[in-house]
C-alpha cells in the first residue's frame, strides 16, 4: 500500500491518479483519508526509520538527559538521554511488524480453519468447533504470558502466542458467513456439477468472505498492537533497549512522575493514533462488504 | 413427446424430517412416491413448507432423504457419492435455483459459471469452450456481450438465463426448476417459461417443476403433484388436477389463485380449511 502511494508526493497528480484519490475520498471520506494518512505515516517512518531518525536510539548520553524540545532533539530525550523521535520511529518497527505477524497468521489459520469446517461439515466441523472452544476458554494474554514462560520473552514468541489466541474468534467469524454463503446457489450448483469442493472453494467461497477477511484483521491488527504493547509494557515482549511504544510507555512512567511526560504520553499516543486509525479504516471496509452484500 | 414414456426419475417412499430444535420436529417429506417419464414435465405444486422444495434438493443430491430412494436413470442416488458418480449425475440432472440474484458469483463474469461445467465435463480447449459458451448464451436468448458481464450488470431475468445455460452445459437429460420463475415479473417469467418450452422441444428435456403458481403450471406441465405438509394428496395430469380438482387442498389452492373477476372470499377460504382438516 505505501509503495503504491508513495511515488504521489513527488509527481503532478495526473488524471488517473486524480481520479484514484476521488474514488479513495468517495469510498473512505475525510476521516478515513486522514486514518489512511496517519496509517501511512507510521509505516514510513518504521521502514525509513534507519535515514530519518537523526540518533541511535540505543544510545543516550548523560549529559543530555531530559532535554526539552528543541532543533536537535525534535521531541526531547528520555531519562537515558536517548531521541525520543528516534526512538519513536525505530519504535515503529516493533510495534507494527508485531501485529502484522499476529493477524497474518490469525488470518491463514483462521480462514484455513473456517473453510475445513464448512466445507466437510458434520464430524470435521464439530470437531474443529469444539477446539476452537477449548482455545476460547484461554484469555489471549494469559496464553501469551504462558508461551514466554516456556520460549523466553521476545517480540516473536508474543506474536505467535497471541495469534494462537486470536485464532478462534476470527475462525468463528469467518465460518458462520461462509456457511450462510455455501448454501446458496452459486456455490451449490457447481457443486451440482461435481467439480471438487477444493475448486469451490477457493474460486467461489473465498472470494466473496475475502472483505470480511480484509476487515477483521483490519480490527484485529488494533487489538493485537494494544495487546503486545501491553506485554512488552510488562516486559514480555519487546526486550530493553529496544525501541518499542509498548515499552516506551512503561519506560516512561519514571520520567512522568518526575515531571517528564514526553516520552509515555507520545508513545502513547502514537498507539492509540495507529489503533484509531486501523479500527476505522477497517469499520469503513466492513461497511462497505455489508453494504455490497445487500445490494 | 417421447412415446416410450420411460420413467427417468424413480421417487420410491421419500422420507424426511427436519429437527428445528428443542425437540420439535417437521416432516418435510412422508413416504413419497413419483414417477417422471422421459421427455415430460411434472409440476411439483404446494404451499411454502409443503416440502416441494426438500423433494428437489433430495432429487438432485443437495439433501439426503431418512428412508426411501431416489433412482436417476436406473441409478440410485445418494447425497455422499463419489466424484465420478457426482460428475456422471451432473450429466444425468441439473437445477436452476430460485433466486437469480444468488445464484451466480458476483465476482465473477458471468461465462465463468458455464465455463467451469464445460471444464470438468469435457476436454474441449479453452477456445472451443468460449465458443461453447457464447453457442449457449445464444441458446438461451443472451448476446455475446452478456459473456463477460458481472451478475450485478445484468438483469434478473438475464441471470436465470445464464442459470438456465450453466445447466444446459453439461448436456443434461433432466432439469429441476426450483421456483425458477417465482422471482421474476410477469413478463420476464413469461420469456423465461417460453424459452424453457423451445428448450425442452429441441433437446427432448425432462423437467420437474417446483412451484406455487398455478398459472405457470398450467403453461409449462404435462402432470401435477401437490403436496401438502410432506404428503402428495393429489395427483393427475394438468388437465384433470386443474381443471376437476378432487381433493379440498387442491380446490383451496385453485381458489386461491387470483383470476379475472376474482374476489377474495373468506367463507368459501374457511370452509374449505376445515373440510381439509377433518
Amino acid at each position: 500500500m505505501s509503495a503504491h502511494i508513495l511515488p504521489t508526493h513527488t509527481r503532478p497528480a495526473g488524471t488517473p491518479l486524480a481520479r484514484f484519490f476521488v474514488a479513495l475520498y468517495e469510498r473512505m471520506g475525510v476521516l478515513g483519508l486522514i486514518a489512511i494518512a496517519i496509517v501511512l505515516v507510521a509505516v514510513l517512518g518504521a521502514v525509513l526509520a534507519p535515514v530519518i531518525a537523526p540518533y541511535d536510539p540505543t544510545v543516550g548520553s548523560v549529559t543530555q538527559r531530559y532535554s526539552g524540545m528543541s532543533a536537535a532533539h525534535l521531541f526531547g530525550t528520555d531519562q537515558a538521554g536517548r531521541d525520543i523521535f528516534s526512538r519513536l520511529l525505530w519504535g515503529a518497527r516493533s510495534s507494527l511488524t508485531g501485529p502484522l505477524i499476529v493477524v497474518g497468521v490469525t488470518a491463514v489459520f483462521g480462514t484455513l480453519i473456517a473453510l475445513v469446517s464448512v466445507w466437510w461439515g458434520g464430524l470435521v466441523d464439530a470437531l474443529l468447533s469444539r477446539l476452537l472452544d477449548l482455545l476460547f476458554a484461554f484469555p489471549n494474554l494469559l496464553l501469551a504470558v504462558l508461551a514466554i514462560a516456556v520460549f523466553g520473552p521476545s517480540i516473536t514468541t508474543a506474536a505467535l502466542a497471541l495469534s494462537i489466541a486470536y485464532i478462534p474468534y476470527t475462525a468463528r467469524v469467518i465460518r458462520s458467513t461462509a456457511l450462510r454463503e455455501r448454501n446458496l446457489p452459486y456455490v451449490q450448483s457447481p457443486q451440482l456439477q461435481g467439480i471438487s469442493g477444493a475448486v469451490i472453494t477457493v474460486r467461489h467461497l473465498l472470494p466473496n468472505i475475502a472483505p470480511l477477511i480484509v476487515t477483521g484483521a483490519t480490527i484485529n491488527f488494533g487489538f493485537a498492537m494494544i495487546e503486545l504493547a501491553a506485554l512488552s509494557f510488562l516486559g514480555l515482549g519487546v526486550q530493553p533497549p529496544a525501541a518499542d511504544w509498548g515499552l516506551m510507555v512503561s519506560n516512561g512512567q519514571q520520567s512522568l512522575l518526575k515531571g517528564y511526560p514526553a516520552e509515555s504520553l507520545l508513545a502513547g499516543l502514537c498507539i492509540v493514533l495507529t489503533v484509531a486509525s486501523l479500527g476505522y479504516i477497517g469499520e469503513k471496509l466492513g461497511g462497505r462488504a455489508a453494504a455490497g452484500r445487500k445490494a | 413427446m417421447n412415446a416410450a414414456a420411460e420413467p427417468v426419475i424413480v421417487v420410491d417412499s421419500l422420507t424426511r424430517t427436519f429437527h428445528t430444535g428443542r425437540g420439535r420436529t417437521v416432516t418435510a417429506l412422508d413416504h413419497v412416491s413419483v414417477t417422471v417419464e422421459a421427455g415430460t414435465c411434472l409440476a411439483v405444486v404446494g404451499e411454502s413448507g409443503s416440502g416441494k422444495t426438500t423433494l428437489a434438493r433430495i432429487i438432485v443430491g443437495l439433501e439426503r432423504a431418512d428412508g426411501g430412494t431416489v433412482t436417476l436413470a436406473g441409478r440410485v442416488v445418494a447425497a455422499k457419492a463419489r466424484r465420478h458418480e457426482l460428475r456422471r449425475r451432473a450429466q444425468q440432472i441439473q437445477m436452476v435455483f430460485q433466486d437469480p440474484q444468488s445464484s451466480l458469483n458476483r465476482r465473477l463474469p458471468v461465462s465463468t459459471a458455464v465455463d467451469e461445467v464445460l471444464r470438468a465435463h469435457s476436454r474441449l480447449g479453452a477456445r472451443a469452450r468460449r465458443e461453447r459458451c457464447a453457442a449457449l448464451f445464444e441458446q438461451v436468448g443472451l448476446e455475446p456481450r452478456h459473456l463477460t458481464a458481472r451478475p450485478d450488470e445484468l438483469s434478473g431475468g438475464q441471470r436465470q438465463r445464464v442459470a438456465i445455460a450453466r445447466a444446459l452445459a453439461a448436456d443434461p437429460a433432466v432439469i429441476v426448476l426450483d421456483e425458477s420463475v417465482a422471482a421474476l415479473d410477469v413478463t420476464v417469467q413469461a420469456q423465461i417459461l417460453q424459452l424453457l418450452a423451445e428448450l425442452r422441444a429441441e433437446k427432448g428435456l425432462t423437467y420437474l417443476f417446483i412451484t406455487h403458481d398455478l398459472s405457470v403450471v398450467q403453461q409449462i406441465a404435462d402432470h401435477v403433484v401437490v403436496m401438502r405438509r410432506g404428503v402428495i394428496v393429489e395427483r393427475g395430469t394438468t388437465e384433470e388436477v386443474l381443471g376437476n380438482p378432487q381433493h379440498p387442498y387442491t380446490q383451496l389452492l385453485l381458489e386461491c389463485a387470483p383470476r379475472p373477476g376474482w374476489k377474495p372470499q373468506r367463507g368459501m377460504i374457511r370452509a374449505l380449511r376445515e373440510e381439509i382438516a377433518s
